[in-house]
């Protein structure tokens, strides 16, 4: 048996036919979205790899089912640069060493970007808070934190001189 | 945490850069092994055993093999009886089960279906008749007379036993003010790097194989499958695309590699098989539970006089890197001390658990945790400061230990003052609160194995570059793999360092053994120095042919050339030659936008022409570790010899609450000796991603198994790793010297650096509070537990005693070694 369901994903409509049992970061990495920028690394909610916005909040994709997401408005790291222009997360990112096998980078800036839409200036404490779920065994996260408050002071200063 | 770089006359190298794989990885394009997917491809997946020892009496695949979109089934049956593994002398694993499962995981049948739903189900209908044996899961158990035979053909069930005697230490006990023997343990550890294993297998037409693996060693995973599937080895391509960390698990080749070639080759069709998260602790063959002694004899002042060493290392099922762990268990802790006289007896036994390994700094973790406990207990009982008993200790730069190993550079002295300076220790040792408390821990490391993992005096790492046709860019070709750590940026950096050009002006295609020379791979932490030689050998033999051909032409001599931000200087003085080159240029190029009009020619000007004179510029360049210079006395630790050896101190400072055991690691200042750093930011990088893993390991890590051999905490929830809520402030300071083994002095950084961490914090604690923790993780019920020992004794100090059953083990092991040691000297 199968399901029709519609996602808004990183702007765009999809109609998708889903299993009933089959999870949102299944649908994404499937055949017929090929969004592979979604990690899967534990299947149980226990690493973060697979953190996608979902209407503007951070899950893991893993312990949603497609089928719940139907109507929703889908975020993932595919849709962090726009219009080929990189967002202020993946130039920090990038420029600040904080990626180093990459495994954990797409959940960890969907969790970052979650958390600088609702607190656009955090404290390092609140970073460290907002990346709580999302694991990591190359960096130490030093590099991913100070990446994140760049990303902060980057976006805060060009809303400024808007 | 910026540190300044020292000053050097280089263009790329010592500097920050971005690495050449992040843009991919920041946009999520960048192609994992389970990224990967072809048309017509199936879903492989594994029956992996649910019982620690059995007999396997039938395996009844009728049923999984009549369900709809199955198209393979396959036991040993079809795989076979070939052994392969880790070590040669040591290959002990088959594809499948061969009659008989010997840990909780084995794998014993896979099946290829269209989906991973039907793969799934295909498992379920496999029936398997098992006779149950009965099964050891603590070494003592396994070594016990009439213990069940794991391995037929070590009926001991000992993977190998090591007996290295480094001058004479009875003697030097003899001459000792003061001796101590203290023992240490641990528990098992996983390796919980982010991505599982994947695999993806495509055959094609000519019965020639590719296999896209996420591996550290793309040479030694072709070598294994050309074992195991009885095929020519240069009929297997394996390609590594990005890899999703390894850390020590990724360095043998792994079961699923074979039964995912041998799923295609059966279908014809490509076969992607990845493993869940409790597949991946079944088979991360990753740091062993050790049982440690140490009898450590020092004389009036400190000096370090002798140490004996036993060690009894927890095998699992298989021997994998294993045997290579228990060698480097005795000898990395010849350095970085000047100690005189070793004795070190290791045994390795096999159990019914899931297979250890490598894991980062293996053999140099826990023996250095327990050595570094001790070395600061002697302090305390001399009454010396535990810092300043190293510094009386330590080897200096050309050096050379009691087993033969050259130090090379080595900054021992420079890493403790800089850790002890920056930490403000003078202020603070002995001087905090009680449940305060400061502690140090200095490690030793290789960079580089000397010697290949087979009999071989293959190179270990060849590198070609190639000059793209117009010059416009440069290809680095190396059989390396690029884990994370960032070695094809350093590839890149070298390259453009020799050749006058900059990082984006070199592609490196890396990890891909049907278009890479051979290199041996992410392990023993060798890229740098070994793949690094080497390309830079290869650049200097593109800049040697483009020097001389230009001098030829110039008629002037070689030197009067310099390769240098993109040009080749020095062409300016003969205007006349350099009009011939460039109007033909600018000929060919006419409607081009970027052709050069003045200044001296350019790179892509001048191999442009040598294009046209006699096609692409290529260049090669190989490195062999070569002799390694030997000690007289030397009895055979081969497993240790390295071109080059890092060194570094950790400094811990450390809240203890006294009430309930809880531990804070409040700050780390951590000094690395990693010679001259190439990329600054991937030196620091390694080194904080070390002080979070090796804290992970000090606090939380461990595998627990039930009594039937079931891995209890399987999930990364229930196994933790530390999270970003965990690490401490952390004070990273890079120590450079000039390494003379190392390309531009450069030696290793990813795996020394975890080696102090755990020590460090451990000596932090007993400043804190008296209390000793040797057992491995220290958790707060560990630290109470002893706290209240201490009390119960009224004593300042309480070391805790390693469990009955380990204490019973070493008794064992000692008796076997004492056998060794008379047969020996009969």
């Amino acid at each position: 048996m199968k399901i029709v369901i519609n996602l808004k994903i990183n702007g765009t409509d999809h109609e998708l036919l889903v299993k009933p049992n089959e999870t949102l970061v299944q649908a994404l990495r499937g055949a017929q979205l090929n969004l592979t920028g979604t990690k899967q690394a534990c299947e149980l909610g226990d690493c973060g790899a697979c953190t996608v916005l979902m209407n503007g909040r951070a899950v893991n994709s893993c312990l949603v089912l497609a089928a719940q997401a139907d109507g929703a408005e889908i975020e993932t790291v595919e849709g962090l640069a726009v219009e080929g222009q990189l967002s202020p997360i993946q130039d920090a990112f990038m420029e600040g060493g904080a990626i180093q096998c990459g495994f954990c980078s797409p959940g960890m800036m969907m969790s970052a970007k979650a958390l600088l839409d609702e607190t656009p200036s955090p404290t390092r404490d609140q970073i460290r808070h907002g990346i709580a779920g999302n694991l990591c065994r190359c960096t130490g996260y030093y590099k991913i934190v100070n990446a994140i408050e760049t990303a902060a002071h980057h976006c805060s200063s060009k809303e400024g001189k808007n | 945490m910026a540190t300044q770089a020292t000053p050097h006359p280089y263009a790329v190298i010592g500097k920050r850069h971005i690495r050449k794989d992040v843009p991919e990885k920041a946009t999520g394009s960048a192609k994992y092994t389970a990224d990967i997917a072809f048309p017509d491809m199936l879903e492989g997946a594994v029956l992996c055993s649910p019982v620690a020892h059995a007999r396997i009496l039938n395996i009844d695949t009728s049923q999984a093999k009549q369900l709809p979109g199955v198209k393979a089934v396959i036991t040993a049956n079809d795989t076979g009886d070939i052994l392969w593994g880790h070590s040669p002398a040591r290959y002990d694993e088959t594809t499948l089960a061969v009659n008989k499962v010997r840990h909780v995981g084995d794998q014993i049948a896979a099946v290829a279906a269209i989906d991973e739903q039907t793969a799934k189900e295909a498992l379920e209908l496999i029936k398997v008749d098992y006779e149950e044996l009965p099964a050891v899961f603590d070494p003592i158990d396994a070594l016990a007379k009439g213990a069940p035979v794991i391995h037929d053909r070590y009926p001991d069930n000992i993977t190998i036993q090591v007996h290295n005697h480094f001058g004479d230490v009875d003697k030097a006990f003899a001459k000792a003010h003061h001796i101590r023997t203290d023992r240490f343990v641990n528990s098992k550890t996983d390796g919980a790097m982010m991505e599982p294993q994947a695999c993806v297998a495509k055959p094609d037409l000519s019965g020639r194989l590719t296999l896209w693996t996420s591996t550290q060693v793309s040479h030694y995973v072709q070598r294994t499958l050309a074992i195991a599937l009885k095929m020519p080895v240069d009929h297997i391509r394996v390609i590594a695309p990005n890899v999703g960390g390894g850390f020590g698990p990724k360095a043998s080749t792994h079961p699923y590699e074979p039964i995912t070639c041998f799923l295609a080759k059966m279908t014809r069709r490509p076969v992607r098989l990845v493993l869940d998260r409790e597949q991946v602790f079944w088979h991360n063959r990753a740091r062993h539970k050790y049982v440690h002694e140490m009898k450590t004899g020092v004389d009036r002042e400190g000096y370090l006089l002798a140490l004996d060493h036993l060690s009894v290392l927890d095998g699992g099922a298989y021997s994998s890197f294993g045997v290579i762990t228990t060698y480097y268990n005795g000898s990395l802790l010849t350095g970085p001390y000047r100690l005189p006289n070793m004795k070190y007896d290791g045994f390795r036994v096999y159990t019914n658990k899931p297979a250890s390994g490598s894991l980062r700094g293996h053999g140099g973790i826990t023996n250095r945790a327990c050595f570094e406990a001790q070395l600061d207990m002697i302090a305390q009982d001399l009454n010396m400061d535990p810092v300043e008993l190293r510094l009386k200790n330590k080897m200096g730069s050309n050096d050379v230990t009691c087993c033969g190993y050259y130090t090379g550079n080595l900054s021992v002295g420079e890493c403790l003052e800089a850790a002890r300076d920056k930490s403000k220790w003078a202020e603070k040792k002995g001087k905090l609160p009680l449940g305060k408390g400061i502690g140090v821990g200095t490690g030793f490391f290789v960079s580089g194995a000397g010697a290949c993992v087979y009999r071989s005096e293959v190179p270990h790492s060849t590198v070609m570059l190639h000059v793209a046709d117009d010059g416009s860019q440069v290809t680095a070709y190396s059989g390396s793999n690029e884990l994370g750590q960032g070695s094809d940026t350093v590839i890149a950096m070298i390259a453009a360092e020799v050749l006058g050009l900059t990082v984006d002006d070199i592609q490196v295609v890396s990890g891909d053994t049907g278009r890479c020379p051979v290199d041996l791979g992410a392990y023993s932490s060798r890229q740098t120095l070994m793949t690094g030689h080497a390309t830079k050998k290869a650049a200097e033999a593109v800049r040697t042919q483009i020097l001389e051909a230009i001098a030829d032409l110039f008629q002037m001599p070689v030197d009067a050339f310099t390769l240098r931000d993109g040009k080749v200087l020095g062409t300016e003085r003969n205007p006349e030659k350099l009009k011939l080159i460039r109007d033909k240029y600018r000929r060919e190029h006419r409607a081009f936008a970027d052709v050069p009009k003045e200044g001296p020619l350019t790179f892509q000007e001048v191999n442009r022409y040598l294009y046209n004179q006699s096609g692409q510029v290529i260049g090669k360049g190989t490195y062999s570790p070569g002799e390694i210079q030997e000690f007289k006395d030397w009895k055979g630790s081969a497993v240790g010899s390295s071109p080059a050896y890092s060194t570094q101190t950790c400094i811990a400072e450390v809240t203890v609450d006294l009430d309930t055991g809880k531990l804070t690691v409040d700050k780390v200042t951590l000094a690395h000796d990693c010679g001259f750093a190439l990329n600054r930011t991937a030196v620091e990088g390694q080194m904080e991603g070390s002080m979070c893993h090796g804290l992970s390991e000090t606090l939380f890590e461990q595998m627990l198994f039930d009594d039937k051999g079931h891995l209890i905490n399987r999930t990364l929830g229930d196994y933790k790793i530390a999270t970003a809520l965990d690490v401490p402030e952390l004070d990273a300071i890079i120590i450079e010297a000039n390494e003379p083994a190392g390309p531009f002095g450069a030696k290793e950084v990813g795996e020394g650096c975890i080696i102090p961490i755990l020590p460090a914090i451990i000596n932090a604690i007993n400043d804190a509070c008296g209390a000793v923790i040797m057992d491995l993780p220290v958790t707060s019920e560990k630290i109470l537990m002893a706290l209240k020992a201490k009390e119960d004794a009224k004593t300042d100090r309480f070391i805790t005693e390693i469990p009955p059953n380990a204490l019973k083990l070493l008794d064992i092991a000692r008796e076997i070694s004492q056998k060794w040691e008379q047969n020996f000297k009969k």
